[in-house]
């Protein structure tokens, strides 16, 4: 406000109260009206974000995570390697088998023993297979965050294909507790090759629909594009990863830079796009889960016929001092593991770092400054898992 | 589970019920029966057509029913029938029940799901009646703060506005309850009302997101009432009326829809925008503002409103059937008498039925329009909604209204028909 409306509104300020009228003066904080996003509010999630809003613009971010924490690292130190499995995958359960395919990971190195090849293969498939579920469910929410409600519902339908095919191969529908140190549980049963290939196949055409009616929509074009804008500069400086990060222009795939198991056997692109907008970080799950089903094929065609999935490990397992990090491209990005051992059966300390804290500090960057409709589509695209952020 | 009290005995259920009946029989002989007689003594008995209601009257009826045939002729003429059951509210209320079923089959079947199921055995058909039921059963919530009686008295006003344009729309030749000659006028005043209330009921909630969502009402509802009213110029200018029946029947050669194709659409837009459906569901954008003006809404105030809601939406329809697709006209397709060599009094009439076939059906269809855009749509943004009606929209119903002067002034068309 400048001096001269100020004056302007003393003198008028004086004439009106002379005239017996109450005028009260409107300041910059009172245009200001302050909204709490969350824990439950239906476009939030299990996280809180306060807002405040200046007409329809957000002038103010402040992401308050925390809500679901279970202190996930600490519990690990209570336990020996193999019984910390089922507790680790509860922070994503969409996408249990990445979360405990880099602790795996992680012991391996530290027990020093190595998974025989078709359980790697087995592993990889599960992956690619749970990364799938993961996506598609979070496409889901993201119809769900703009309004469209069969954005919503296709997707959620179509996610059981790849839940009957994990569900085949571990016999549970969404916490698998697959991954185990020394390779994985128990062998993929007879008939999946081709059931995997033939639910695949049917995807790929439902992939096709997905893009004419989902993102060729204008509506969906206007809510998403040139929104939230995050430059490559800035997706470096934040640290973001996995989707986002390949949303800003930068071809960065775990899978691709440090390939763990059988992944650099394999031969697929990193899918990036170099708008940087929420259409991108939109898209890019999107082409990701088509270049998914191509490393699925290959996968299946190159995966030895027999053979053991799992190495025996003694029943209490116990490697040398030592410390290891492992990290693999899970549906939120790189999500690694650092895990320091003291030679005893439980680990010393266990730091889980995930993708979704990280994408989550870009949220009041994009935030400030955009309209109030489109915080929706800003905040779900990030790729954003509160439970996972917590852990 | 069935839900019986600990204690339950059926001897006692049986006594409670006996004792009730009892003191219902004492009371209606006591008390109500006298009233009743005291009150038939100094009230002359009504009329119905030409004959006396008495009680006799009705027991004639059960050995002749044609006797009933004079007085349900002369019931369906009054007014109140007119306003309240047909073609006013009561019909709207039964076709918005139908909506409601109907989109969520429609909806589910688009999505690839089933949709109601249990409820009715036969494909979920009583799941309205389960989910008014539920509504009627459950607590109103009124929020600390709120303004009370606004906050009770909005809903029913809700309703009750969207009754009142209901009384404007004609069903058949002959057959609206207020035969207006500045129907249209009349139509748009009550259709401006909905804002307002919407506003009021924002604020008397108290509350922030309610705000929100209320001057997102107003700022929407405003933006499409200009283009609203535009593209239904050219349709009193192609008739020459402001008479809703009229327009109909100038329509007996071809459809407006004919020479104002662009109007319909701009009608068809503007009206998702009026009745704040997918993509125009700004007012109530769940993932946004919570549940827009409809936050605080519990129980009977939500179900009230939602029944306000669905009425609007066949009034809209009704109207866009009326203005641009012909309203009753259509072919013959019902007989001319019912009942071969029926020589009694009769109340069928067979141009009054086939048009309320036609209408029916033809509002029928514009409602699966309405609802269509909800399975393949998102939420459109408040700033490209302002720019659609305000700029866009209003452009195109100009045009049409240009297209239909010239072939007026062209003397391709007069007033009220072809040259």
């Amino acid at each position: 406000m400048s001096k001269e409306y100020d004056r302007e509104f003393e003198k008028k300020f004086q004439e009106t109260t002379r005239l017996g009228l109450e005028v009260v003066k409107e300041s910059e904080e009172d245009r200001l009206m302050t909204l709490s996003v969350g824990p439950q509010h239906p476009g939030s999630g299990h996280f809180r974000f306060t807002i405040k809003v200046d007409g329809d613009y957000i002038v103010y971010c402040d992401p308050d995570p925390g809500y679901v924490h279970r202190g996930e690292e600490k519990m690990s130190e209570y336990r020996n390697f193999i019984q910390n499995i089922p507790h680790l995958e509860r922070p994503v359960i969409h996408d249990s088998t990445n979360i405990t395919y880099s602790y795996s990971l992680a012991v391996e190195e530290l027990l020093g023993v190595e998974v025989p090849r078709r359980g790697q293969f087995i592993r990889a498939i599960a992956s690619e297979l749970n990364r799938q579920v993961y996506t598609l469910y979070w496409l889901a929410i993201y119809g769900i965050f703009l309004g469209h409600s069969t954005m919503f519902m296709w997707p959620a339908g179509d996610r059981e294909l790849f839940i009957d095919l994990l569900t085949a191969l571990s016999g549970a529908r969404v916490t698998h507790a697959y991954n185990i140190p020394g390779g994985v549980r128990n062998d993929a049963p007879d008939g999946f090759k081709e059931k995997c290939l033939q639910y695949v196949k049917y995807f790929e055409k439902r992939l096709v629909e997905y893009e004419d009616i989902f993102y060729n929509n204008p509506l969906f074009r206007q809510r998403t594009e040139n929104v939230g804008v995050l430059t490559k500069e800035d997706a470096i400086n934040l640290g973001v990863t996995g989707s986002v990060l390949r949303a800003s222009g930068i071809p960065h795939d775990i899978r691709k830079v440090e390939p763990y198991d059988v992944y650099d056997e394999i031969d697929f692109k990193v899918q990036y796009m170099k708008t940087c907008d929420s259409f991108a970080r939109a898209y890019v799950p999107f082409l990701d889960m088509r270049e998914s089903c191509n490393i699925i094929k290959q996968l299946l065609d190159k995966m030895p016929d027999s053979g053991e999935v799992r190495l025996k490990l003694q029943s209490n397992p116990k490697g040398q001092p030592g410390e290891s990090y492992k990290r693999v491209e899970s549906g939120r990005g790189a999500l690694g593991y650092y895990i320091v051992s003291d030679g005893s059966p439980k680990p010393y300390r266990v730091k889980i770092s995930v993708g979704s804290f990280r994408n989550i500090l870009a949220l009041p960057h994009l935030l400030v400054g955009s309209k109030l409709g489109d915080m929706p589509s800003i905040y779900w695209a990030l790729n954003y898992w509160p439970v996972e952020a917590d852990r | 589970m069935a839900t019986a009290p600990k204690e339950f005995r059926f001897g006692n259920f049986v006594a409670s019920i006996v004792w009730l009946v009892f003191w219902i029989l004492v009371i209606v002989t006591l008390v109500v029966l006298p009233l009743i007689f005291v009150i038939l003594f100094f009230v002359p008995l009504p009329y119905a057509g030409d004959e006396v209601l008495t009680p006799y009257l009705f027991f004639s009826m059960m050995v002749d029913p044609t006797r009933t045939v004079p007085i349900i002729d002369f019931l369906i003429h009054t007014d109140l029938f007119r306003a309240a059951i047909f073609p006013g509210f009561a019909y709207a209320a039964i076709i918005a029940a139908a909506t409601i079923y109907i989109e969520r089959k429609f909806l589910a079947k688009m999505q690839l799901r089933t949709g109601p199921l249990y409820a009715g055995r036969f494909e979920g058909i009583l799941q309205l009646i389960a989910d008014g039921f539920k509504l009627i059963s459950k607590e109103v919530i009124i929020p600390s703060g709120a303004d009370k009686p606004l906050f009770w008295a909005t809903p029913v006003i809700f309703v009750a506005t969207a009754a009142a344009a209901t009384a404007l729309i004609p069903v058949a030749p002959g057959w609206v309850a207020s035969n207006l000659d500045v129907g249209i006028l009349a139509i748009f005043a009550i259709l401006g009302f909905f804002p307002l209330l919407a506003l009021l009921f924002s604020w008397a909630s108290n509350s922030k997101y309610p705000f929100i969502g209320g001057l997102r009402a107003l700022h929407q509802l405003i933006a499409f009432e200009i283009p609203f009213i535009l593209s239904a110029l050219p349709i009193v200018l192609l008739s020459g009326s402001l008479n809703l029946s009229e327009m109909v029947e100038s329509q007996y050669l071809f459809w407006f829809f004919a020479v104002a194709p662009i109007s319909a659409f701009v009608f068809y837009i503007s009206s998702l925008a009026e009745l704040e459906r997918v993509p125009f569901d700004l007012p109530e954008a769940e993932s946004e503002i919570v549940a827009g003006w409809l936050t605080e809404t519990s129980g009977m105030i939500y179900g009230l409103i939602q029944l306000g809601t669905y009425v609007k939406l066949y009034v809209l329809a009704a109207l866009f059937v009326v203005l641009f697709l012909g309203g009753w006209m259509g072919p013959q397709i019902f007989p001319q008498e019912l009942i071969p060599n029926y020589t009694g009094e009769k109340i069928y009439n067979a141009t009054v039925v086939n048009g309320i076939f036609w209408f029916t059906l033809k509002t029928f269809g514009m409602i699966m329009l309405i609802l269509l855009p909800r399975g393949i749509n998102p939420r459109i943004r408040i700033d490209i909604l302002l720019h659609t009606g305000w700029y866009k929209l209003i452009v195109l119903a100009f045009i049409n209204i240009f297209i239909v002067l010239t072939l007026i002034y062209g003397g391709i068309i007069t007033p009220g028909g072809l040259q």
